[in-house]
């Protein structure tokens, strides 16, 4: 539909019949509002959201549909091929393993949205880890965890800030910079783990640090965080229908908003309940909640975010709007700096240790691969922050479930490849059809 | 239309190393006026538009704007005065919706730092309806989405939302077809009944005809014609383009002495 009346405007725009007729018809109810009045036409109730819904897919924005079904896919494949996949203890697994390439993910999320890449992350990551993790040894130098963990996160969010300034200041492409930066930070790991240890793996033996993807939350504890999940979604969207409403802009319908809250009621409830009927929900879940609204809340609601997505659209329609493009592009850097280093300490966590490993094998690919399989384009400008756990859950099932399977590494880098070719594919058909089609 | 120019450039040169891009051109354009600036390739209509939007200055002249002498120093200062440029591409970002982009770069934020996407959803229809831009199917609508005219209309409501006083359109009908080019001819009638000055650069002289009041033509950098349209025809504009008088030779050191034809 979004096809056929887009063709009636380029036709005929002076024509009445471009007006679509849910418009007009809206007139009759409110005379008040000028038939010209864009907007008017949003969706007004469940049945015309739903079309609106199934217009957009048909234009290429697809959303969290093929992620859903990709999910549906993996576990049911997994559910039958292994009897440990349906598991309490390999959720609650899951989970912990999920939180890592989430929280990556989602500075990954910021750099495809400016239309950058960085392949610098993993071992950022890992410089961020094994930096905490020199700072904690017993006497050497002996910190405390907050200060150790502040600053390996100050010494990663100065790689990116460095990053960045050479990205925008000598125009180099970030691709070429972060390929060099992935060397530099994977050297400085070997040499930072191999002068420390002769081994070339430092224990953690603080137990707050250990605690972050380690400790799990009570029962009750659980609950709570269910309870403020639902009814903080639940709250937001009444708040803001309730506030467009009032000032007579189009809104989500209620009845909409009721069952995306009972769909979120239903999924978090289970997964609660699944996780306590093991160990309880992991600890590191509540800081990956955390950080997903806060960067949500960035992304979405500042004038920072707004600038973010306008760069990855158009850069020249920024600057020429008074943006300072580098300095966004540089802050871009820095927060993908900033969450690396949070992940890289989250890693080191859960191993309790660092080693000459840190940040190598497949890392980088996988949290690339999260962003982009949650529906970040790599073309910039389009994406959210949420996408990062899409992904991540994605990546996640794949990895735990072949795992289960004992598949060779082999086998399992083939199938994960194959998987993100087709995220790409998606994405790349999906812009095919914004731009025939043409929405965004 | 008020007989005071809203802008006044008078004799106004502009050279890029050896090349003299503009040579003693005076300029005008009154409040509720629409100016077409006309001339062939080269002949300085561009480098005078960004001149006056404050991407390079002028080399001598003056330039007054509302009465006052301004030296206009950056794309900032001649905003600040009023003086909106929609350039030939628009300057839109594809994936951000109508609103995002008409106040890409001046969001307005509730409690200091939070978007206030209310408010500026309201302003931003408002003003679309106040230039009777009724194709829209919603202002929460990507600009990718939009046909060419539609993309013209948001970048002219963009323009005109700032209390500016002098719109400057760069080519704004040269990829639009027969309907879409009618509408955007209409809303630049619009512009100037709302008492804005407006300048409108084309190569169509049908265009031209349609909207201008009076119409200002460049040749080799200086200026050979101001007219008024219904004093004219398409053919005398043709060949002031093509074969206007120039007071200054071009090419030759320009040493204030003038060549008598």
């Amino acid at each position: 539909m979004t096809d056929d009346r887009d063709r009636t405007d380029a036709v005929q725009p002076d024509d009445a019949g471009a007006v679509p007729a849910d418009v007009l018809a809206e007139q009759a109810d409110h005379p008040t509002i000028p038939a010209a009045t864009p907007g008017t036409s949003q969706p007004t109730g469940f049945g015309d959201y739903f079309t609106l819904w199934t217009e957009r897919l048909r234009a290429g924005e697809l959303g969290a549909l093929p992620i859903g079904l990709g999910l549906l896919v993996i576990f049911i494949t997994f559910g039958i091929l292994d009897d440990t996949f349906y598991t309490a203890r390999n959720f609650t697994n899951l989970l912990l393993q999920m939180t890592v390439f989430a929280t990556i993910a989602i500075g990954v999320v910021f750099v495809l949205l400016i239309a950058e890449i960085d392949l610098s992350v993993a071992f950022v990551s890992a410089v961020g880890g094994v930096v905490m993790t020199l700072l904690l040894r017993p006497d050497d130098p002996g910190w405390p965890a907050w200060a150790a963990i502040a600053v390996a996160l100050l010494i990663t969010t100065t790689i990116g800030w460095l990053q960045g300034i050479v990205i925008t200041k000598a125009g180099v492409p970030s691709f070429v910079v972060t390929l060099a930066g992935l060397l530099i930070w994977s050297g400085v790991v070997l040499v930072l783990t191999t002068s420390a240890s002769q081994v070339g793996t430092i224990r953690i033996q603080d137990d707050f640090v250990v605690g972050i993807l380690n400790a799990f939350l009570s029962d009750q504890a659980g609950w709570a965080l269910a309870a403020a999940v639902i009814l903080g979604f639940a709250g937001v969207n009444s708040w803001t229908a309730f506030r467009r409403r009032r000032d007579g802009l189009p809104s989500k319908p209620t009845s909409v908003i009721v069952i995306q809250t009972v769909a979120l009621a239903v999924v978090t409830i289970g997964a609660v309940w699944y996780a306590n009927s093991d160990r309880g929900v992991p600890r590191a879940t509540v800081f990956l909640i955390v950080f997903l609204l806060f960067w949500s809340f960035v992304a979405s609601k500042l004038r920072f975010g707004r600038h973010v997505y306008a760069i990855g659209g158009n850069p020249e329609a920024a600057r020429r709007a008074g943006i300072n493009v580098d300095r966004v592009r540089i802050m871009v850097f820095m927060i993908m700096g900033f969450m690396a280093g949070v992940g890289g300490i989250m890693a080191a966590s859960r191993l309790r240790s660092v080693s000459t490993a840190a940040g190598g094998g497949n890392l980088l690919l996988l949290v690339i691969a999260s962003a982009v399989i949650g529906g970040t384009s790599l073309f910039g400008g389009q994406g959210r922050v949420i996408s990062a756990l899409l992904g991540a859950l994605i990546i996640t099932s794949i990895e735990n479930g072949m795992n289960l399977l004992g598949l060779a590494s082999g086998t399992k880098f083939i199938i994960t490849g194959l998987v993100l070719l087709g995220a790409v594919l998606i994405d790349a058909w999906a812009k095919k059809r914004r731009t025939a089609v043409g929405v965004g | 239309m008020s007989a005071t120019p809203l802008l006044q450039c008078s004799g106004v040169s502009k050279s890029f190393a050896q090349v003299h891009a503009l040579v003693n051109v005076d300029f005008e354009v009154r409040r509720g006026e629409v100016m077409a600036l006309v001339g062939d390739n080269g002949a300085g209509k561009s480098t005078l538009i960004k001149c006056i939007a404050g991407i390079y200055p002028f080399d001598s002249g003056e330039v007054r704007f509302e009465d006052e002498v301004v030296h206009i120093h950056g794309p900032r200062e001649s905003a600040a005065l009023g003086i909106e440029v929609v350039y030939q591409d628009l300057a839109l970002a594809d994936n951000l919706d109508v609103v995002a982009n008409m106040f890409l770069g001046r969001e307005r934020t509730r409690s200091g730092y939070m978007l206030d996407e209310q408010s500026m959803e309201n302003d931003a229809r408002e003003t679309l309806d106040s230039l009777s831009v009724t194709t829209l199917r919603s202002v929460r609508q990507a600009v990718g989405g939009l046909s060419g005219g539609q993309r013209q209309a948001v970048a002219v409501a963009k323009s005109v939302m700032w209390n500016s006083k002098l719109v400057i359109l760069d080519e704004p009908t040269a990829a639009l077809g027969v309907a879409q080019t009618r509408q955007v001819l209409e809303l630049v009638k619009r512009l100037a009944e709302r008492d804005l000055g407006v300048v409108i650069i084309s190569h169509n002289l049908h265009d031209v005809f349609e909207v201008a009041d009076r119409i200002t033509v460049l040749r080799l950098g200086q200026q050979v014609a101001v007219l008024n349209r219904e004093d004219t025809t398409q053919q005398d504009v043709v060949h002031a383009i093509t074969a206007g008088t120039l007071t200054h030779v071009p090419g030759m050191q320009d040493t204030g002495a003038e060549v008598s034809e």
